[in-house]
């Protein structure tokens, strides 16, 4: 049995690797099926340190019913039976190993990169797109450089007049080679790579990362810090959700709502520098605790701040669901439905929205988390919204959260000093972003360096989420669509 | 309509009255431009350069430290790691330059003055339109560059907007290190503005790289692609000095 079944662990709980069982990539490959089909979810699927021989792939799978995580390995040759035929949610993973190792899956229907690194087949967006053929089809291509203030992708649709019938994500252009540069061991840049990787959840990443490093080299850190990491956690999901509902209005013409929440967005942000002096939580989140801690003085001022913040959040986005107008372009727009949401592996705000009940503080809880009921905010008709509403759901939650636990936070220090990683240990570090999951993975060496780094951040999940959202949709709401996941390309491309 | 009317007289007026009146209250841990004291270092000590994660101090002799702010996070890693105090991280908020050069800070550099381009001033005083390029940004600076067209900055106040077409714009805001990937598009998307024009790069990706300065995956900023006429330091910067930046720039403040 021992090596038949994946190893179980907590969330951000370290075993030796060699706890993790090697089996055959037939059993790898229904052990994965099965789990999925029963709910778990698929949280990381990689190629350990590629240049080793056999090459390793690993599965980290999710059951949130138990609470658990289940660790199992396969060694592969350079290919093997791919497992998205009978498990899509692998989909975009198997993509990424064939991209990353040069291990093929055989018989994925779709493999093509999508990060574009030097010297791979292809450069970036330069490939063969999914085509339909037909007098009346037509192709949109968008990007990388987008009309808006936003990162670059590309985006290529296939029309027929209005109504569009596929569109396909080509990503990668924001790749800066965070994975390759995080392994090899402690970079004073380690850090920085960290709160950057997606920097609109600088304390999102910071979590799952410091709380990986942690658990490598055994450490524990103090409630108070984890207090704090949570407030800082929950502000990061207000001010990132209040933009996103602001900059929905504005997708539908609805400018009171847009402006407001532009600003409110940013009082949420300097609630966050007032911890630690910057807006996106730069320096708050650190190995071993927090960088900054809070006096009597400063709960007071944010507290009081927070109580402005509602009230005016409170306002703006009431009557945007109070206007017809809105309503009607939000509902019904670009729906995803739950059974589709979970067969891809959707995580996060757009999957709560398509009524999974999936959030990683609840099924997962860490740290503060662990000590408090988180509910599941959650709407069924997995449309833009669905997707609206459930954050606004949630920054009320946050703000409630954060008014409990600032009054009543742990004492004692804020941080303890780290110690040095555990040689030949693994971990996987789950947190829930104001996006959805993050799953951080680390591997030490003998000598307790990282060996191997790996970082799933919702977005990952979630791109293709918001191609099947395209689907029979007007191509002029795709502006809406975009916005109401709000997906990272940084985060996606690393 | 009753409603709409309503909520805009309880949001009230929210634009700040800078640069008229007072610059908004910056949080008290906010880290600015660094102060360098001279004759505090020991000599041959590197302590802060070695601290500092991607390279931006020159430990010196007598004269104390350099601090390249182009490259530098405001990560604070070598005020912390400094026994003798010769480093430490200020509220001055204005940090920009028209030279790279200039974004050095040492122990006798000058009050920063330095971001007016008299050409820019001429040409676009009144009126700037900006295309903003990501280029390898983490949304950091894209956001804390987008904020400044919410009603609580106001930018458009300065005839300063971002426009959705290359071909309507007067110049690039570019944010990020430049990645490999995005050589080309920002290359031709500089190629698509009407001459004259300006390039400003804004945070320490765009200026130096950044985290990422010298990962073969970038090429340590806009500079290599394209020539940059405004440099606004920080990770990300915040919103006041980008502003802050682009008003001097145009001699406007
Ligand atoms: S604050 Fe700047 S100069 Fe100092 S260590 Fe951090 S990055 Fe280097």
């Amino acid at each position: 049995m021992a090596t038949d079944a994946p190893v179980m662990v907590r969330n951000a709980q370290a075993v030796d690797s060699s706890a993790v069982p090697a089996l055959s990539v037939d059993r790898f490959r229904q052990v994965v099926t099965e789990e999925v089909a029963g709910g778990a979810r698929l949280s990381a699927l990689l190629v350990l340190a590629p240049p080793r021989v056999p090459r390793r792939l690993l599965a980290v799978i999710a059951r949130p019913l138990v609470g658990n995580l289940g660790l199992l390995a396969c060694d592969v040759g350079d290919s093997y039976p791919s497992l998205t035929p009978s498990c899509p949610a692998a989909h975009w993973f198997e993509r990424e190993i064939a991209e990353q190792s040069g291990v093929r899956p055989e018989g994925h229907p779709w493999l093509k990169p999508i990060r574009f690194v030097a010297g791979g087949p292809a450069d970036v967006g330069v490939m063969d797109f999914f085509r339909m053929e037909g007098e009346e089809i037509h192709e949109v291509a968008v990007g990388p450089v987008h009309a808006g203030v936003i990162e670059p992708g590309h985006f290529r649709f296939q029309c027929q007049g209005e109504t569009v019938h596929h569109l396909e994500i080509s990503l990668g252009y924001q790749h800066r080679g965070v994975e390759r540069a995080m392994a090899g061991g402690a970079t004073p840049r380690a850090r920085h790579y960290m709160e950057t990787l997606a920097g609109d959840t600088t304390v999102g990443h910071m979590t799952a990362y410091c709380r990986a490093m942690e658990a490598l080299s055994d450490a524990r850190p103090p409630a108070r810090a984890e207090a704090l990491r949570a407030i800082a956690a929950e502000l990061e999901r207000i001010a990132n959700h209040l933009g996103d509902l602001g900059a929905m209005a504005g997708d539908v013409g609805f400018l009171p709502t847009m402006s407001y929440c532009g600003r409110i967005r940013g009082d949420a942000l300097n609630l966050t520098a007032l911890l630690c002096g910057n807006r996106f939580g730069r320096g708050m989140v650190v190995v071993g605790g927090v960088g900054y801690d809070v006096d009597a003085a400063l709960e007071d001022e944010i507290l009081v701040r927070l109580d402005g913040i509602e009230k005016d959040a409170a306002g703006a986005i009431e009557l945007m669901f109070d206007t017809p107008s809105v309503l009607s372009r939000f509902e019904g727009t670009g729906i995803v439905p739950e059974e589709l949401a979970r067969r891809i592996g959707m995580v996060g705000l757009a999957a709560r929205a398509s009524g999974l009940p999936c959030d990683v503080r609840h099924e997962f809880p860490y740290g503060l988390y662990q000590f408090t009921q988180m509910p599941v905010c959650t709407w069924q008709s997995g449309d833009c919204f669905a997707r609206a509403y459930v954050r606004w759901l949630e920054i009320r939650q946050s703000i409630v959260f954060i008014r409990e636990h600032m009054r009543s936070l742990p004492g004692g220090p804020m941080r303890q000093e780290p110690r040095p990683s555990q040689g030949g240990r693994i971990v996987a570090s789950l947190s829930e972003g104001w996006r959805g999951e993050i799953c951080h993975v680390a591997l030490t060496d003998a000598d307790g360096r990282l060996a191997a780094y790996k970082v799933v951040d919702p977005s990952f999940h979630n791109w293709f989420g918001l191609a099947c959202a395209l689907r029979d949709q007007q191509i002029s709401d795709f502006p809406l669509c975009n916005k109401s996941f709000n997906l990272s390309y940084c985060g996606h491309d690393l | 309509m009753f409603d709409i009317l309503k909520t805009r007289i309880q949001q009230k007026h929210r634009t700040i009255r800078w640069p008229d009146g007072p610059a908004p209250d910056l949080p008290a841990r906010f880290a600015g431009r660094p102060v360098v004291r001279s004759g505090a270092c020991a000599a041959g000590c590197r302590i802060c350069a070695n601290a500092c994660p991607v390279g931006a101090i020159t430990a010196g002799g007598a004269s104390g430290p350099g601090i390249d702010t182009g490259k530098c996070l405001f990560c604070r890693a070598c005020e912390s790691a400094c026994p003798y105090g010769a480093i430490c991280f200020g509220k001055e908020y204005r940090l920009a330059a028209t030279r790279r050069e200039d974004l050095v800070v040492g122990a006798g550099s000058p009050d920063p003055a330095g971001a007016l381009c008299e050409r820019a001033a001429k040409l676009f005083g009144r009126s700037l339109k900006l295309r903003q390029v990501s280029a390898g940004g983490c949304n950091a600076c894209e956001a804390d560059s987008n904020v400044l067209g919410t009603l609580a900055w106001d930018m458009g106040r300065f005839g300063i907007q971002f426009v959705a077409s290359p071909r309507h714009a007067d110049g690039l805001l570019i944010t990020g290190p430049v990645t490999r990937n995005m050589h080309l598009a920002l290359r031709k998307t500089y190629e698509a503005v009407p001459d004259p024009k300006v390039v400003i790069a804004v945070g320490a990706c765009a200026i130096a790289g950044g985290p990422y300065a010298d990962h073969p995956e970038q090429h340590n900023g806009a500079a290599s692609v394209v020539p940059v006429d405004l440099y606004v330091p920080g990770c990300p910067p915040h919103p006041l000095t980008i502003l802050d930046a682009l008003l001097r720039f145009l001699g406007r403040v």
